[in-house]
């Protein structure tokens, strides 16, 4: 899991505090086909000016919910309200929102500039006004000096910048993303990360990003929802929903985690306490929307969050092992460790300043951690 | 391998040469097109040249003198009756392709965009008049369109006309009418084919910058569609330039074209070389007028844009 270490929000700059204001309000939305039900009872408030991801695995809904944002699709039941206005019955080309398709769909037979100026011809500017503001679109999105170019003669990472423009230029409410940076290579997808996510801070409209790269919402978001099986399972900004993950689903769709079997001891209100094999008895944070299933629970740990314990150093919080697997990653290992009790063994990632990649395995080793690191959360 | 070892050493050369020589891709690329290939020589290439050769010689009663002469083109060109014949030929031909694609693109349209599952039926239905013999279909349009024809009698019915109206049948109307019907499903094909290329995705990326279904369908459909256009105009066009039979059975007198009466040069008039050259100066002038169609409608959808 080389990423781990990269998961840190590439972009985290000053931004002014969110508006409050809502500005797309999702009401008990559900789509069904037939008997699927491709979204199911989705609620969900997206705030003026935030940078919104829908995060899921493929077929978890997410693009249905904005293909209906979008108008492309209705709600089976359910409303759908943006910047206040109730969407029901309004057309695509009549909403407030624009969209940046995965495939882009740049108009093959008009060039770069056509392709911008496309949504603004039925306005009918004044004198050069559709010209500037194009000009200004390329320059947002650095393709200034490309205009005449044909869609056939970009690049890819060129043709998603024309669609962005093609959709900024509309001067939306609210601009809809689906899976914008699914087709480029790493490289280049990690790049437009910190792109997009100045441009929104520089254009200040609401973005709503559908994606099943974890890295990628962690790293743009203000706020993500994570979804499987067409419900949204946790709401949530980065930090929160990688830290306090409501279920193993959601902890395990958000990179690596240990999960360990944990008995609930007590509950009240804020905080959770309960007794585990390998880390004894632990009290920990309850994850908002916690439901008691029973008396048993999980506990989990992130990989990064385990550190090896070298020589005679001790922590106050500490469990030992026997390390059974190596894997090496360049700037990290990731152990496996075997613990005494446990039923699975626990995944270490360690950077290799001090030589985590010398480890042989068989040794035995102490990992220490953070109890704050601990999460409870139902299985 | 063993029999390579028995072989004597010239032997083994020549047969790796003759493997290198098979393995090659142009050779194995002839060798793959060679069948078609000969087929379209000697049923198309051959038959185009007896046909200007022998336009080029003079009929001297039950034989042909083959001395050079440009005296048949001369006929062609200038004589008032082939020049007539050409350009009625032209202009039916030209209104075929045009009422053909004109009728033929919204049935398309409503294959490919609302078709949904059933595409294949729809198309297989449109053949269905095909199961019978073109000669029938040409003879059922002069039941409807004849003096006591279809069409007739139930406007006389309806009392709108108080005799039969005898503008229907034996005119060129009657010829583009019949010619239209009969290629619909030609072009229904190639505009269905670049239709279904046509990316659902751009529709909607026009609809969502802001277009209605109209305004989206002229400014993204149909440009992506003239490819599909093109074609249906040219396989409509081409060959009913060069039609007989219809012409024959419901074009009357003012319905005659250009190929009637190269098959009558060929035929009753037996004048071979008059009728191939009327033929290689009806197939240049198509030839022409196919690829001045290619260029306007190209230019045309520059200008759109």
């Amino acid at each position: 899991m080389p990423e781990q270490s990269q998961a840190a929000r590439p972009h985290q700059s000053e931004r002014p505090p969110l508006s409050e204001r809502p500005m797309i309000e999702i009401r008990n939305v559900t789509r069904s086909y037939g008997a699927f039900k491709a979204l199911d009872d989705a609620t969900l408030t997206i705030k003026e000016g935030e940078f919104f991801s829908l995060l899921g695995p493929s077929g978890c809904g997410k693009t249905t919910l904005l293909r209906m944002i979008a108008g492309f699709d209705n709600p089976t039941t359910g409303s759908i309200a943006v910047g206040g206005q109730p969407m029901e019955g309004i057309p695509a080309n009549r909403r407030p929102t624009n969209m940046v398709f995965q495939s882009y769909a740049i108009f093959p037979h008009l060039n770069v500039e056509q392709n911008v100026a496309y949504g603004l011809k039925r306005l009918r500017l004044e004198g050069t006004e559709e010209k500037r503001r194009v000009e200004e679109a390329l320059a947002q999105v650095s393709l200034t000096g490309l205009g005449k170019r044909l869609a056939t003669e970009l690049s890819g990472g060129q043709r998603q910048r024309v669609a962005l423009a093609r959709a900024l230029v509309m001067r939306p409410k609210v601009l809809l993303l689906d899976e914008p940076l699914s087709a480029l290579d790493k490289k280049l997808r990690e790049q437009m990360q910190v792109e997009l996510r100045r441009l929104q801070q520089a254009v200040g409209i609401t973005f709503v990003l559908v994606t099943h790269d974890q890295y990628e919402a962690l790293a743009m978001s203000d706020r993500i929802a994570v979804m499987f099986g067409g419900k949204i399972a946790q709401i949530a900004s980065p930090k929160e929903i990688y830290q306090r993950p409501v279920n193993r689903q959601v902890a395990d769709f958000l990179g690596g985690m240990n999960f360990v079997k944990a008995e609930i001891v007590e509950e009240d209100g804020a905080s959770l306490v309960v007794d585990t094999l390998g880390f004894g008895r632990v009290k920990t944070d309850k994850p908002k929307a916690f439901v008691r299933n029973g008396g048993a629970a999980t506990l989990g740990i992130r990989p990064e969050r385990l550190r090896v314990l070298w020589d005679n150093a001790t922590a106050k919080f500490e469990v030992a092992g026997k390390v059974v697997e190596r894997h090496y990653f360049g700037e990290i290992t990731h152990l496996i460790v075997e613990i005494p009790g446990l039923e699975k063994p626990l995944s270490v990632t360690e950077t290799n300043d001090f030589g985590a990649d010398d480890i042989p395995v068989g040794t035995s080793i102490r990992l220490a951690y953070d109890p704050e690191a601990l999460v409870a959360m139902a299985d | 391998m063993t029999a390579a070892a028995e072989g004597s050493p010239a032997r083994r050369m020549t047969r790796a040469r003759r493997n290198a020589l098979l393995q090659s891709e142009p050779v194995q690329g002839f060798a793959l097109i060679s069948p078609t290939f000969l087929y379209a020589v000697i049923l198309l290439v051959l038959p185009i040249l007896v046909v200007i050769a022998h336009s080029f010689w003079t009929q001297n009663y039950l034989t042909i003198d083959r001395t050079f002469t440009l005296e048949n083109y001369r006929i062609a060109l200038t004589e008032p009756i082939y020049r007539d014949l050409l350009w009625r030929s032209l202009y039916i031909s030209l209104m075929v392709s045009f009422f053909t694609v004109v009728l033929a693109y919204p049935i398309a349209y409503f294959i490919s965009f609302h078709g949904g599952r059933h595409k294949s039926l729809w198309l297989f239905l449109i053949t269905i008049p095909f199961w019978t013999s073109y000669l029938l279909r040409v003879m059922s349009w002069k039941v409807i369109l004849g003096y006591n024809g279809v069409l007739n009698s139930g406007l006389m019915g309806l009392g709108i006309i108080d005799e039969p109206s005898t503008a229907l049948l034996y005119n060129s109307t009657a010829v583009i009418i019949t010619l239209t019907h009969a290629w619909a499903a030609f072009a229904i094909l190639p505009i269905f084919v670049s239709l279904e290329k046509v990316d659902r995705t751009l529709v909607e990326a026009a609809k969502d910058l802001g277009d209605g279904p109209l305004r989206s369908f002229l400014r993204v459909t149909l440009p992506l569609s003239v490819p599909g256009i093109i074609s249906a105009a040219l396989i409509v066009m081409i060959p009913t330039v060069g039609d007989y039979v219809t012409p024959k059975l419901v074009g009357g007198k003012d319905g005659v074209m250009i190929a009637n009466a190269i098959q009558a040069q060929f035929g009753k008039a037996s004048n071979w070389p008059l009728g191939a050259a009327l033929s290689v100066t009806t197939m240049l002038i198509v030839t022409l007028i196919a690829g001045a169609m290619v260029l306007i409608i190209r230019a045309a959808q520059r200008l759109a844009r």
